[in-house]
C-alpha cells in the first residue's frame, strides 16, 4: 500500500501544516481579542505589508545578508585556524582559552557603539559583530574534535613515524569536520543575530535598521515583515549548511538520514 | 623455528616504567628482561592491569623506560621507532575513509612508500586488496569500517598492522572484543600471515589459549607492579590447528600457565 508514502508526504508537510495553523490561531485571536494593529498585527495584514513593500524588503534583506555571509565567512576562517591551534597544542589552549571564554562572555550589544566610533555607520560594524557572536562555538567545536583522538589512533600514528604534522591532518582535521559542521549550524544564526544587532543599534540599511524605524514610527506590521524575513533568511542558511554536512561529513552520520 | 638467535631484534634489560610525578608515583613495570628474536612470536600474558601494554609502550618507544635499557637492532630506544605494526582491541579503524583507505594509511606515512604513493598508488591499492583476500575480506575494500562486522574490522585493522611489512608486529589483546568463533578463527588468519612473513611479534592478551596456540615463547607477568615471573617456550609444531589446542600436550602448557598466574594471586 502506499501508506508508507503518504505518511512520509504528511511529514514532509508537518512544518507547513503547524506554521498555517500557528498563523491562523494567530489571526483569530487578533480578531476576537479586537487586538489593535499597533500592538499586534494580524498575520494576513502583515502578509499585505510584505507584498506592498517587498522592493525595500528586498534590498535591506540582501544587506543584511551579504553582511552576515561575510561575518560567518570570516568567523569559520578564525574560528577553524584557532581551534586547530587550540585543540593540537596545550600551550596555546591554556594561553587563549580563558581569554576567549572572557570575551565571549561580553554583551555583544555593547561593543557596537565602540566599533561605530572606530568604523562609523555603515557595513563594517555589522560584519564585526556578526564575526565575533559566531565564531566562539566553531573554535570550541573544532578544538573539541581535535581533543577528543582516541590515543589508540595517536599511537597507531606515532608508531608508524608520523608527525605531529601528519597526525594532525590525517587525523586531527578529518575527524574535526563533523563537529565543525555542527557548529556551523549553530554560528550562522548566531551571525545573523549578530548583524541585525549592529543594525538596530546603529546603521542605516538592513533589516535591522528597518524593523527599528518602523518600529519608531508606530508602523508594526512592517516590523514583523522584518522578524519574518530574518526567520526565513535564517532557516535557508541553516539549510545550506545542513546540506554541505551532509555532502562531506557522510561517514559521521553512519549511512542514517539527517534531518 | 629459531626462538633466539646470536643477536636478538628486541632487548630489554631491567627495564622500568614509572608512570606520575612526585607523590603519586605507580611501578607499572619492573624490572623486566626479555630478548626477542627476529621472527620470534612471544605472547604476554597477566592478570589485567599489570602492565603488559606498558611493556609494548616500552619496546615501540611510544614511552620512555624510568630505568634500565630497551634496544632495539642493538641501539638504545629514544622515540618511537619507525615501521612497527600496531593493533588494539579498538579496531581504531578511521570512520572516514574507506576500508581500503585505511589499509593504505601506513604507506603514506612510511618510508619509502610515503614516497612513491602519490605515483605508484594503483600497485599499492593492488597490495591492499591481495591482503584483504587473504585475511578472508576480498571485495570488501569499498565499504566503510562501521559497515563491517566486529570480526571484519578486526581482520581490517591487521591488515593495517601489517601492509607496511613492518618489521615488528604489536597486538594488544586484539582479539579480546570479538566472540569465542570469530577469535579461534582469526587465531589461525594471524598464524597463516605470521609463517608466511615471519614478523616479529609481541602478542599481549589474558587469553591463555590464545598464547600457547600463537606464540613461540609465552611470558607470564604478576600483578602490579608488574614482573616477567615466567617464560615459557612451546615447542608445538606448526601450523598449529584448532583441534591441538584440545589435546593433552596444549592443554598441559595452558594448565601450568594458569597454575603459575594463581599461585601468584594466592
Amino acid at each position: 500500500m502506499t501508506s508508507e508514502k503518504s505518511l512520509n508526504a504528511l511529514r514532509l508537510a508537518m512544518p507547513w501544516l503547524v506554521t498555517l495553523v500557528l498563523f491562523l490561531l494567530w489571526e483569530l485571536a487578533c480578531i476576537g481579542f479586537r487586538i489593535e494593529e499597533i500592538v499586534l498585527p494580524r498575520p494576513s495584514r502583515i502578509f499585505v505589508v510584505t507584498l506592498e513593500r517587498w522592493q525595500i524588503l528586498l534590498e535591506f534583506c540582501l544587506q543584511t545578508l551579504w553582511t552576515t555571509v561575510i561575518g560567518f565567512g570570516l568567523a569559520i576562517v578564525a574560528g577553524v585556524l584557532i581551534g586547530l591551534a587550540i585543540g593540537a597544542s596545550p600551550f596555546v589552549y591554556s594561553g587563549l582559552y580563558p581569554l576567549l571564554i572572557a570575551f565571549n562572555a561580553v554583551p555583544k550589544v555593547a561593543i557596537v557603539p565602540i566599533l561605530m566610533i572606530w568604523l562609523g555607520v555603515g557595513p563594517a560594524p555589522a560584519i564585526i559583530t556578526a564575526f565575533v557572536i559566531s565564531f566562539f562555538p566553531i573554535v570550541v567545536n573544532v578544538a573539541t574534535g581535535l581533543a577528543t583522538i582516541e590515543p589508540e589512533m595517536r599511537d597507531v600514528m606515532r608508531s608508524l613515524g608520523a608527525s605531529n604534522y601528519e597526525i594532525l591532518t590525517k587525523v586531527g582535521i578529518p575527524r574535526a569536520m563533523p563537529y565543525l559542521f555542527a557548529s556551523l549550524k549553530v554560528a550562522i544564526t548566531l551571525a545573523f543575530i549578530g548583524s541585525v544587532i549592529a543594525e538596530t543599534v546603529g546603521g542605516n540599511r538592513g533589516i535591522g535598521f528597518l524593523m527599528l524605524s518602523a518600529g519608531a514610527r508606530n508602523d508594526t506590521a512592517t516590523t514583523f515583515a522584518g522578524l519574518f524575513a530574518i526567520a526565513i533568511m535564517g532557516v535557508l542558511m541553516y539549510a545550506l549548511c545542513v546540506a554541505v554536512e551532509k555532502r562531506t561529513t557522510r561517514w559521521a552520520f553512519r549511512g542514517e538520514l539527517v534531518h | 623455528m629459531t626462538p633466539e638467535m646470536a643477536a636478538p631484534l628486541v632487548e630489554l634489560s631491567g627495564a622500568s616504567l614509572v608512570y606520575g610525578r612526585e607523590g603519586e608515583k605507580t611501578l607499572a613495570l619492573a624490572d623486566a628482561t626479555l630478548s626477542i628474536g627476529k621472527g620470534e612470536f612471544i605472547a604476554v600474558v597477566g592478570p589485567s592491569g599489570c602492565g603488559k601494554s606498558t611493556l609494548m609502550k616500552l619496546v615501540t618507544g611510544l614511552l620512555p623506560a624510568t630505568s634500565g635499557s630497551v634496544k632495539v637492532h642493538g641501539e638504545v630506544v629514544r622515540k618511537p621507532i619507525k615501521g612497527v605494526g600496531m593493533a588494539f582491541q579498538n579496531a581504531t579503524l578511521m570512520p572516514w575513509r574507506t576500508t581500503r583507505d585505511n589499509i593504505l594509511l601506513p604507506l603514506e606515512v612510511v618510508e619509502p612508500h610515503k614516497r612513491r604513493f602519490r605515483a605508484n598508488r594503483a600497485e599499492y591499492v593492488a597490495k591492499v586488496e591481495a591482503l584483504l583476500a587473504s585475511v578472508g575480506l576480498g571485495g570488501f575494500g569499498d565499504k566503510f569500517p562501521w559497515q563491517l562486522s566486529g570480526g571484519m574490522q578486526q581482520r581490517s585493522n591487521l591488515c593495517r598492522a601489517l601492509i607496511h611489512e613492518p618489521e615488528i608486529l604489536m597486538l594488544d589483546e586484539p582479539f579480546g572484543a570479538l566472540d569465542a568463533f570469530t577469535r579461534e578463527e582469526l587465531w589461525s588468519v594471524l598464524q597463516n600471515l605470521w609463517l608466511e612473513r615471519r614478523f616479529t611479534t609481541v602478542l599481549v592478551t589474558h587469553d591463555l589459549r590464545e598464547a600457547v596456540y600463537l606464540a613461540d615463547t609465552v611470558y607470564v607477568m604478576s600483578r602490579r607492579p608488574g614482573r616477567i615471573i615466567l617464560k615459557r617456550p612451546i615447542e608445538l609444531p606448526r601450523p598449529r590447528t584448532l583441534e591441538d589446542t584440545f589435546k593433552p600436550g596444549f592443554v598441559d602448557i595452558v594448565h601450568e600457565l594458569r597454575d603459575c598466574i594463581h599461585k601468584e594471586h594466592a
